[in-house]
C-alpha cells in the first residue's frame, strides 16, 4: 500500500540553462539561472517560491540560491541521496511537501560543472575519508572505481543471462542520438553517428564502449512545482504528477549490489515501478513516451521491462523493433538524453517528461501524449514517476 | 576579463598561430663526441653506440652516434641566452600572456620524433614555428592557454632529422596549497588507491596484510557475511567471529577496465566478481591469463599478493 498523493501536485514551470562543456560561471549562478528560468516559463516571480528541492550532491545551499534569486524566506528544503537516484527523488520531496500543506511552491534544481569541475569519470577516491569511502573501499584497490566500471559488470552478467547483444545497445544510444541532432541545446547537435563508428569508438570497461556512456556537462534544470489550484492560474498548462515513488530493495549498495542471489537485476527499481502504477492507476499501456534514466545505454534496457513494457530478457527486442523512436511505441529520451544531450543528473529529463505532457518537445511524437514517465539513476536506491496532463 | 575583453584577448594571441620563431638556424657547434660523452654520463646512459668509437667502427653504422633525444641540445644558445636572446615570435607572445596576468608557466608535454641519426661532425638547423594555442582552459593550477612550439631538425645536407613539440601552459597563478600538496604527493610512484580502515573493516584488510583472507561469521546462527557489518542480517547479533576462505572461486560476471587509466594500476586488468566456496561473493582481480580468456562461470583459485609497495590484495588466477 502506498500513500497515495495522485494529482495534488503539479509541474507550473520547467528550464534548462546553456549545456556546456566549460560553464565559466558557478554553479550557484547555474541554479540561480534554471530556477529563474522555470519561473519565467510558470510566468511567476521568484518571490513566490517557499521551498527548495535538490540532490545531496548538489553544492548550493538552498539559502544561498534563494537570496541570489531573491525568493525571501523558505519554508521547506529537503534533498535526497544517492547520485542520480535523486532525480525524481529531488522531485519527489517537493512533491510531498506541495501535497501536505508544508510549501506551496517548491523549486526542484540540479546544477552542477560536471565537465569543467568535479567529472565523475574520475572515480572515487581515497582521500575522502566518510563512510561511504568504506563501501568504496572493496572495489577501489582493484581499480573498479568509475561509474562505467559498476556498470559495466552489471551489464556483463545481464548479456549471458539473456542473450541480448550490442545490437540493442546501439539501437538505444543512436535513436537517442538521432533525437539529440534536432536539440540546439544538445552536446551532438547535428552530429549523428552510424554503426561503424559505434563499434570503432575508444573502449571503456567491457563490454561498454564511448557511445554507450552519458556526456559530462556544465548545467543546471529546474522545475517549479506546486498547488493544482496555484498551477491553474499560472501561464502554462500544468502537467500534474499522477505517480511517485523512491524504493531501495536488500541488500542495495550504491551502484555495487553485486552479493544479491542473482545481481543482474534492479528489483529497486521495480519496486518504484510498481508503486508508481499503484498509486497513479495506470499500466504500462497507458504510458505514452519516457524519459528513462540513460547514464548508460544497457540500463535504459533493464528499465524497460522494469516498467512492465516487457518481459525479462525482451526489451532487446522491444527496442530493435524501433519502440524508442519517434514513431514508436514509446518514444523515449526524445531531448537526447543523457547520452547526447547533457548529463544533469536526470533533472533535465524531468524537464523533457513535462514538456512531452505539454507537447511542448523538440521531437514531440505525433501521436497525443497522455502520460510520460521518467525515472531516476540504476544500481542505486532509485524511483520514478508519471506525469499527465493536469484536468 | 569581461567577456568582450577576452574576445580581444583571444584576437590578439591567436594571431600568433602559425608564425616563425625562427627560420632553420645553425648550432653553435657541430655535433661533437665531447658534449655526447657528458649527456650520457649525466644520463646514465652506457650505450656503446653513443661513446665507444672501437666497439661502434665494428657495428653495423661504423661510427658513434648521438643519442636521438640529444636532438634539442645541438641548438640551445646556452649561458648568452640569458643576456643577447633577440625577441622573436614566442617571447613576443610570452610578454602578451605576463601582461595580462597570465605569468605561471608550466611545461606539460615535450614530443620527439626521430627520422634519421646524428653522427659527430654533422651540423644541425632548427626551425620553429608557434603550431597551436588552446581555447581557454580551467586547469587545477589555474585558468589559462596551452601554447604548442614544434622546431624541426634537419642536418646539412637538408635531410630532416627529427621534430619536437613543447606544450606549455602559461597561467593566472592563484594560491593552491591543496594543489601544490598534490604536486609534491605526485613525486611519489603512485599505488593502487587502498581502502580506508574504519570499526567495521579494518580487521578484515589487516588480516589480508598477514595474507589471509576472512569471511565475518555470525556467533549466534552462522550466517556468512561479506562485506563486513556490525550487525547480522538474519539474526540481528551483533556477535562475530570469522572463517579463513579457502579462495576456491567461480567468475560471476566480469570487466576489462579500458579508460581511464588510473595511476598506480596495471593494465590490462580485469575486475570480476567472484563466488567463493564457501558461497559469499567477493570483488577481485583475475590474473594470470589474457584478459579476453576470461568469462562467466571460470573457476578461479586466489591468493592474496603484494600487488605494489602499499598494498597486499587478494589476486584470482585460472584455477
Ligand atoms: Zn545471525
Amino acid at each position: 500500500m502506498v500513500a497515495n498523493i495522485k494529482d495534488k501536485a503539479v509541474i507550473a514551470g520547467v528550464a534548462n540553462t546553456k549545456f556546456s562543456k566549460d560553464s565559466g560561471v558557478s554553479e550557484l549562478s547555474l541554479a540561480a539561472q534554471a530556477i529563474k528560468g522555470a519561473c519565467d516559463d510558470a510566468g511567476i516571480h521568484p518571490s513566490e517560491i517557499d521551498g527548495m528541492a535538490t540532490f545531496t550532491m548538489d553544492t548550493n545551499d538552498e539559502i544561498e540560491v534563494a537570496r541570489a534569486l531573491g525568493c525571501g524566506g523558505l519554508t521547506f528544503w529537503g534533498r535526497s541521496h544517492y547520485g542520480g537516484g535523486a532525480a525524481t527523488g529531488s522531485l519527489h520531496q517537493a512533491v510531498m511537501a506541495v501535497s501536505t500543506g508544508m510549501a506551496e511552491c517548491v523549486a526542484v534544481f540540479r546544477a552542477l560543472n560536471g565537465r569543467s569541475g568535479h567529472r565523475f569519470s574520475s572515480g572515487v577516491s581515497g582521500a575522502i575519508t566518510t563512510a561511504d569511502a568504506i563501501h568504496w573501499g572493496w572495489y577501489m584497490p582493484y581499480g573498479l572505481l568509475t561509474p562505467a566500471s559498476w556498470v559495466a559488470m552489471f551489464t556483463q552478467r545481464w548479456m549471458k543471462l539473456t542473450g541480448i547483444s550490442k545490437d540493442a545497445f546501439y539501437e538505444v544510444a543512436h535513436a537517442t542520438r538521432e533525437y539529440a541532432v534536432n536539440n540546439p541545446n544538445a552536446a551532438f547537435y547535428g552530429r549523428s553517428f552510424d554503426r561503424a563508428e559505434y563499434d570503432a569508438a575508444r573502449k571503456i570497461a567491457d563490454p561498454l564502449q564511448l557511445f554507450d556512456c552519458c556526456q559530462e556537462t556544465d548545467g543546471g534544470s529546474a522545475i517549479i512545482v506546486t498547488t493544482p489550484e496555484r498551477a491553474r492560474d499560472m501561464k502554462k498548462p500544468g502537467v500534474a504528477v499522477r505517480g511517485i515513488a523512491q524504493a531501495s530493495a536488500p541488500d542495495q549498495e550504491q551502484m555495487t549490489s553485486f552479493y544479491r542471489e542473482e545481481f543482474a537485476a534492479i528489483p529497486e527499481m521495480e519496486i518504484a515501478a510498481k508503486n508508481v502504477y499503484e498509486m497513479s492507476g495506470l499500466t504500462p499501456d497507458d504510458v505514452d513516451a519516457a524519459v528513462i534514466y540513460d547514464a548508460f545505454s544497457p540500463i535504459v534496457l533493464w528499465q524497460i521491462e522494469a516498467w512492465n513494457f516487457c518481459g525479462f530478457g525482451e526489451s532487446g527486442d522491444f527496442v530493435l523493433d524501433g519502440a524508442l523512436r519517434p514513431g514508436g511505441r514509446l518514444p523515449c529520451n526524445t531531448h537526447g538524453g543523457q547520452l547526447s544531450e547533457a548529463y544533469i543528473h536526470g533533472v533535465n529529463g524531468i524537464v523533457e517528461a513535462t514538456r512531452l505532457v505539454r507537447g511542448e518537445s523538440l521531437n514531440q511524437p505525433k501521436k497525443n501524449i497522455e502520460h510520460a514517465l521518467v525515472t531516476s539513476g540504476v544500481g542505486i536506491p532509485t524511483g520514478g514517476a508519471i506525469l499527465g496532463k493536469l484536468d | 576579463m569581461t567577456p568582450e575583453e577576452q574576445k580581444a584577448f583571444e584576437d590578439k594571441i591567436y594571431a600568433f598561430k602559425g608564425r616563425k620563431v625562427c627560420e632553420a638556424t645553425p648550432a653553435k657547434d657541430p655535433v661533437n663526441a665531447t658534449m655526447i660523452r657528458h649527456w650520457a654520463e649525466a644520463m646514465g646512459d652506457t650505450n656503446p653506440a653513443y661513446t665507444n668509437t672501437e666497439w661502434a667502427e665494428k657495428s653495423a653504422r661504423g661510427k658513434t652516434i648521438a643519442p636521438p633525444a640529444m636532438l634539442y641540445v645541438w641548438n640551445q644558445q646556452g649561458i648568452t641566452a640569458a643576456s643577447e636572446r633577440a625577441s622573436n615570435a614566442q617571447s613576443e607572445l610570452v610578454q602578451l600572456f605576463n601582461d595580462y596576468g597570465f605569468t605561471g608557466v608550466l611545461g606539460t608535454n615535450v614530443k620527439q620524433e626521430y627520422f634519421k641519426e646524428a653522427a659527430p661532425g654533422d651540423q644541425v638547423f632548427m626551425e620553429m614555428v608557434i603550431d597551436n594555442i588552446s581555447e581557454r582552459k580551467n586547469t587545477a593550477r589555474g585558468a589559462g592557454y596551452f601554447h604548442e612550439t614544434v622546431a624541426t631538425f634537419s642536418n646539412q645536407s637538408g635531410e630532416k632529422l627529427g621534430t619536437q613539440s613543447f606544450r606549455v601552459l602559461k597561467f593566472i597563478p592563484q594560491d593552491q596549497p591543496a594543489a601544490a600538496a598534490a604536486d609534491d604527493a605526485r613525486l611519489e610512484v603512485p599505488t593502487r588507491i587502498p581502502s580506508p580502515r574504519g570499526h567495521d573493516n579494518g580487521w578484515w584488510w589487516e588480516a589480508v596484510d598477514k595474507g589471509k583472507v576472512m569471511i565475518q561469521r555470525c556467533s549466534n546462527c552462522q550466517t556468512l557475511r561479506h562485506p563486513p557489518r556490525p550487525m547480522c542480517g538474519e539474526c540481528q547479533s551483533m556477535e562475530w567471529d570469522s572463517v579463513e576462505s579457502k579462495l576456491d572461486g567461480e567468475v560471476l560476471s566480469h570487466t576489462e577496465l579500458h579508460h581511464p587509466k588510473i595511476p598506480g594500476y596495471q593494465y590490462p586488468l580485469v575486475c570480476a566478481v567472484i563466488k567463493l566456496g564457501e558461497g559469499t561473493n567477493i570483488v577481485s582481480n583475475v590474473v594470470g591469463c589474457e584478459p579476453s580468456d576470461v568469462h562467466i562461470g571460470m573457476r578461479v583459485k586466489g591468493k592474496v599478493e603484494q600487488v605494489d609497495e602499499k598494498n597486499m590484495l587478494p589476486q584470482f588466477y585460472p584455477a
